[in-house]
């Protein structure tokens, strides 16, 4: 049987960019050999009664013997809600949930991010290994790039007011040509672009965000479509291949 | 000794607590947590004849004290349900209601056709989905329509017939008792109220079919009332559904007049909170030396008529 909610007790909840937190959480009474999830897989969080009624889902940052680390952005009464605890304070969690990235990759891999879609990345970019180049895109304040870079072999950067790096879509500097497998994760519109820009050309994989109740499969409040039927963002995803998706305006 | 027994219009379950149709898949998710087998029962997906899709665009939108959902019915049509989820769900040795939902009274009446001839235990006739144009809600706001609709059903079909009635029916006491007479076994309430939100920067309304289900602990009260004012108007068993979250709401229906409750958003906030709820009626019944849910059934206004 899989456990249902465990306590997690707060080790540090640090903004680093506006509205953006780091957040890192020991998870009580469970042994140090115990999964704790694989790249672009996320966690039910919850820390609260039952206002807001439903649990957030956040993806998984970074993992380590006793530790996992989340990086959220304050999206609406949860998020902000998380993000007034302190140290010591305790969440709830569930998970790890959904399906990840495929860690069996190798060749030039191009990572996109954008905003707070880069939240997966540093696990990704420890866990695999392949030669990567990693875009991240930006509004204006740059984050999280520093842990990050080490891991990869290039970084291009894109903010929207050109504050730092590229000024525009960071869809603009990544040529899919070098590439022989591309992994995104940022706003719908610019994954839907990266998928664009990719076709027939390096195939993608896509770790959607949809608004969850459950997160584990039974409400179907997740679900997309895609080319072979409708898919629950919670179990067949979060990491979806590009080409299978079907986009909505 | 306690004994947390409840006959629902003859088949018998462990304790009166069901996992609410929509809310719990076919069980294989929420199994991964819990044994299935402590539950009184499961309620399936609403299932119609052929699968749906569901609708597209936002389905979840989260309120105060509970969610708006428009999934849309979205399941993979009775017969993938019978050949493919049913196998799974004999397995759990607890009782299965299979949910229903229809556009037509022929599409309801194959349905049955095709689950009388399975092992299934009880049929919940979904005449209340407001998420789906002609998704059986129409049936379920007129009396009248109802009484038309169960009756046909009633003709063909082999089970025990439980009417799910939504709460936007015109009148919940006089919808309960034209499904009484036109044969319903049992009766479940509530169904998901009609509610709807805006999104104020786009100037629209977050759902697509603009209209969608209000469910959770918000709607708790009203949803007690009416098990209170149907229990007392009609005499056949009652399934009490609407934001209950543990075992004090879950006693609240019965006392109301329920012979078995569903939960439903409450197992979204935690994958095995059945558990705590039968756990919870099993000790309160411990502690008030209550024998069975029978003596305590009801026992609100028994013989006051509001």
């Amino acid at each position: 049987m899989k456990q249902p909610y465990v306590k997690g007790i707060i080790h540090s909840n640090n903004q680093i960019s506006t509205n953006i937190y780091e957040l890192k959480i020991e998870i009580k009474g469970i042994a140090s050999n115990v999964y704790y999830g694989e790249p672009g897989q996320f966690y039910m969080i919850r820390g609260w009664g039952l206002d807001p009624f439903l649990s957030r889902p956040i993806s998984i940052c970074d993992v380590s013997s006793d530790m996992i680390t989340f990086l959220y952005e304050i999206r609406g009464k949860g998020t902000y809600i998380i993000s007034k605890l302190k140290k010591g304070d305790t969440l709830e969690l569930l998970g790890p949930l959904g399906n990840g990235f495929n860690m069996n990759l190798e060749g030039n891999i191009a990572i996109i991010s954008g905003g707070i879609g880069i939240a997966p990345m540093i696990y990704l970019t420890k866990k695999l290994d392949a030669n990567i180049d990693f875009y991240c895109g930006f509004r204006n304040e740059v984050y999280y790039v520093e842990k990050i870079k080490n891991h990869v072999n290039n970084v291009f950067i894109s903010t929207e007011d050109g504050s730092i790096g590229h000024k525009g879509f960071v869809t603009e500097l990544f040529i899919p040509e070098r590439y022989d497998l591309v992994l995104t994760c940022g706003p719908i519109p610019m994954m839907r672009r990266v998928v664009e820009i990719c076709k027939e050309k390096v195939s993608v994989y896509i770790s959607m965000e949809s608004r969850m109740a459950c997160g584990v499969g039974a409400c179907l409040g997740c679900t997309i479509e895609t080319i072979s039927g409708m898919k629950r963002v919670c179990k067949e995803g979060p990491v979806f291949l590009g080409e299978e998706v079907v986009f909505h305006d | 000794m306690i004994n947390t027994k409840v006959n629902l219009c003859g088949v018998e379950l462990k304790n009166p607590v069901i996992a609410a149709s929509g809310t719990f898949g076919f069980g294989r998710e929420y199994g991964e947590y819990f044994p299935l087998s402590k539950l009184g029962g499961i309620c399936t997906k609403g299932l119609t004849l052929n699968k749906k899709d569901g609708n597209q665009g936002i389905r979840i939108y989260e309120v105060t004290g509970g969610l708006l959902n428009s999934i849309g019915l979205q399941n993979p049509g009775i017969d993938s349900f019978i050949e493919e989820e049913l196998p799974f769900m004999e397995k759990q040795d607890t009782v299965i209601l299979a949910n229903v939902g229809g556009s037509t009274i022929d599409e309801y009446i194959k349905s049955i056709e095709k689950l009388n001839e399975t092992n299934i235990d009880i049929i919940e006739l979904n005449i209340s989905c407001p998420n789906v144009k002609q998704g059986g809600m129409a049936f379920g706001i007129k009396s009248e329509i109802a009484y038309k609709v169960v009756s046909e059903v009633k003709d063909v079909c082999k089970k025990p017939l439980i009417v799910k009635l939504s709460p936007n029916a015109e009148n919940i006491v006089q919808m309960a008792e034209s499904c009484k007479k036109a044969g319903a076994d049992g009766l479940s309430l509530v169904n998901t109220f009609s509610g709807m939100a805006i999104d104020i920067n786009t100037r629209k309304p977050v759902f697509k079919n603009t209209i969608a289900g209000l469910s959770g602990p918000c709607i708790k009260p009203i949803a007690l009332r009416m098990v209170y004012e149907v229990s007392k108007a009609v005499d056949i068993p009652i399934i009490g559904i609407g934001g209950i979250l543990d075992y004090k709401d879950a006693i609240e229906f019965i006392m109301a007049g329920a012979h078995a409750i569903q939960v439903g958003s409450g197992n979204f906030i935690k994958p095995d909170i059945c558990l705590d709820i039968i756990h919870g009626i099993e000790k309160f019944m411990e502690d008030e030396e209550i024998k069975s849910i029978e003596e305590i059934r009801g026992i609100i206004g028994r013989d006051i008529i509001c």
